[in-house]
């Protein structure tokens, strides 16, 4: 068998072929890219939609908002229905008061068993405890309310500020748990190495080596947590309850700035909705300060998962 | 400087002491395994707390709300009967209520988040990346009760006065089921609409970390065989993160599920079973956060224990049907 040698027909007939196809290909492709730039401008309309709330959110917040935050705003109780002005100075304060219960009860929960997680990485405990903190994770607020309500306030016979720091504390947790465990996978384990090589314990090189090398990263996950939180309103209506008046006391019901605008917006009073959208400024700028804060602990950390 | 780094030398040991060397081994060797034993328990311990609140959790709903299922039986949850005074309860309508609404809320928020999520991670150069990640990161960031008062104050209003107005007289879809009756502000529509804003932001996160995770390859081995950007990502993109991105919906669903604030603040709470899209409705978060407190029988605590128990299932059902299969894709991608 000899190769087949392109005679002129051989070639006249591929030619034609070539050139229908090009031909084609030409024809077809102009509509595949604009049909292509088509699908990629809707990709960005889709962004332009997405972000398009957020603007609306922020501009009526501010809109609305930022006549009635002032210095009153922080430093007064509330007023009766029907009479204007009055602050949330006791929301404010009782908000900081459930999630500094919430902090000391989960951080240190959520620290440790971050570290047993990273430590214990492959254990089989430690793969079902990980699974575990995501599923708590995902629970419905509200079922933790109900749940410390359950546990905390019912054989109490009344609501107090500690069962709702207890039902944030069970939010924070997981948080806390995940990113810690996230931070500490990081530290390079040559710094555990030569920490064990000069003579340390191992629980001293996992509390003043790594643990304390990843601090800045667990501050920043601890700080998201508390963001996130602190903005929480179903764990507290039946556990902090509200409370129009200034108390401190963690046995008493507390008052909460996301509980109080629940029910400063679902008033019918025009005085009270104007309240609700201050409350709801501060809570946002309370809860932003906190993420954006969260965000610079990042990045002077910056480097150190480098190696 | 290296006159203070003595070389080692490792001292002979006494003959026949096998454990007893207190010369050389510093002192706090001698305890270590007693406090790493401690540390252990203790790390240990602490992780544990999680199951066990897990435990607690579930046998506190299940406990506190077996009186109401038990009495009620099956019909608890077919029943649309929810009469304190009476003594009936039966969850059906917000049992509807809650479907329907996360349904709604996939429904708009999926095609727009998995849109925001290509262009991001595909197609946004870098300068326009940033600020719009940020941005729809922002969107998680915002209480639940701040969508409430904007969804109550802004949206709803708007709803009624532009939106069901131009549905009804406009596209005359007024005796259309899924739009007839009366035109309220706050109802199902509403909820769905202000749920898909708030879970947007989860299911493009999962969406974004999904395509990142596949491998280069396939995207080059696309352009290579002649297929605009487009077809690179409807063809060998999409496809191979497939389950991931469902993953990242059913995900979004687990928070929509569960999200109690502002759906309560804009669906109406109207214990009813209503076809219409335009008419309120109650969810199963929604009924426990507003009857919760003032409950006062106990067999009226009981029927809301049994919702969150309900309500506690479902979510742990989904959330675990979406982590793995997230897992899967990224598992998959990974190794190329």
């Amino acid at each position: 068998m000899t190769a087949p040698s392109f005679t002129a027909q051989r070639r006249a007939v591929w030619r034609s072929y070539r050139d229908q196809l090009a031909a084609n290909t030409a024809r077809t492709l102009g509509r595949r890219r604009l049909f292509s730039r088509i699908m990629i401008a809707l990709t960005f309309i889709a962004a332009l939609v997405a972000i398009l709330p957020l603007l609306l959110i922020l501009w009526h917040l501010i809109r609305q908002g930022a006549a009635t935050v002032g210095w009153q705003f922080f430093t007064r109780m509330p007023k009766p229905a029907g009479e204007a002005g009055g602050g949330m100075a006791n929301a404010i304060v009782g908000t900081g008061i459930v999630v500094a219960i919430a902090s000391v009860i989960g951080l240190p929960i959520g620290i440790f068993a971050g570290l047993y997680l990273a430590e214990q990485r492959t254990a089989r405990l430690a793969t079902a405890i990980r699974f575990l903190s995501d599923v708590l994770n995902g629970l419905p607020s509200i079922v933790l309310g109900i749940f410390a309500w359950g546990m905390l306030v019912r054989p109490f016979k009344h609501y107090s500020a500690l069962a709702g720091g207890m039902a944030l504390a069970a939010m924070m947790i997981p948080l806390v748990t995940r990113a810690t465990e996230e931070m500490i996978r990081l530290v390079p384990v040559s710094m555990r190495e030569a920490a064990l090589a000069l003579g340390y314990t191992k629980w001293r090189t996992s509390l003043s080596i790594v643990l304390r090398t990843a601090a800045p990263g667990i501050v920043t996950g601890a700080l998201i947590a508390v963001a996130r939180i602190a903005g929480e309103t179903a764990p507290l209506i039946f556990t902090a309850f509200g409370n129009s008046f200034w108390s401190v006391s963690p046995t008493q019901p507390i008052a909460a700035l996301p509980m109080q605008i629940y029910n400063y917006a679902t008033s019918p009073y025009d005085d009270w909705h104007a309240q609700a959208w201050a409350g709801a400024l501060v809570l946002l700028g309370l809860v932003l300060v906190i993420s954006v804060a969260a965000r610079f602990a990042t990045r002077s950390r910056a480097g150190l998962g480098s190696d | 400087m290296s006159e203070d780094v003595a070389p080692f030398v490792a001292p002979a040991l006494p003959p026949g002491s096998g454990r007893a060397t207190p010369a050389i081994v510093p002192a706090h060797i001698e305890g270590a395994s007693f406090g790493d034993r401690v540390y252990r328990l203790a790390t240990t311990g602490f992780a544990l707390v999680i199951p066990a609140l897990l435990l607690l959790i579930a046998w506190e709903v299940f406990h506190a709300g077996w009186p109401a299922l038990t009495r009620f039986g099956f019909g608890f949850f077919t029943s649309s009967d929810w009469d304190a005074v009476k003594g009936n309860f039966g969850a059906a309508p917000a049992i509807y209520g809650t479907i329907v609404s996360s349904l709604l809320a996939l429904l708009l928020a999926t095609p727009l988040a998995v849109g925001v999520a290509i262009f991001l991670s595909e197609f946004a150069p870098n300068w326009i990346r940033t600020p719009i990640a940020f941005l729809v990161d922002l969107l998680a960031a915002i209480p639940s009760v701040v969508y409430g008062l904007w969804g109550v104050l802004v949206m709803v209003p708007f709803i009624r006065e532009h939106v069901m107005p131009f549905v009804k007289d406009t596209l005359h879809l007024g005796d259309f089921p899924l739009f007839s009756g009366a035109a309220y502000g706050p109802s199902m529509f509403a909820a769905g609409c202000i749920l898909a804003i708030m879970i947007l932001p989860y299911i493009s996160a999962v969406t974004r970390e999904v395509l990142r995770a596949v491998p280069r390859s396939q995207r080059e081995a696309a352009l290579a065989l002649g297929a605009t950007r487009w077809e690179m990502i409807w063809d060998a993109v999409l496809p191979y993160a497939r389950s991931g991105i469902v993953g990242g919906v059913i995900l979004g669903l687990g928070r929509a599920l569960g999200e109690t604030m502002a759906v309560t603040m804009v669906i109406g709470n109207r214990h009813e079973i209503s076809a219409s899209l335009f008419q309120p409705g109650y969810t199963m978060a929604s009924l426990i956060a507003n009857e919760f407190a003032e409950a006062t029988n106990d067999l009226h605590v009981s029927s809301l224990m049994a919702v969150g128990a309900g309500l506690f299932v479902v979510t742990i059902v989904v959330n675990v049907v979406a982590r793995w299969l997230v897992w899967r894709t990224a598992r998959a991608g990974g190794g190329t």
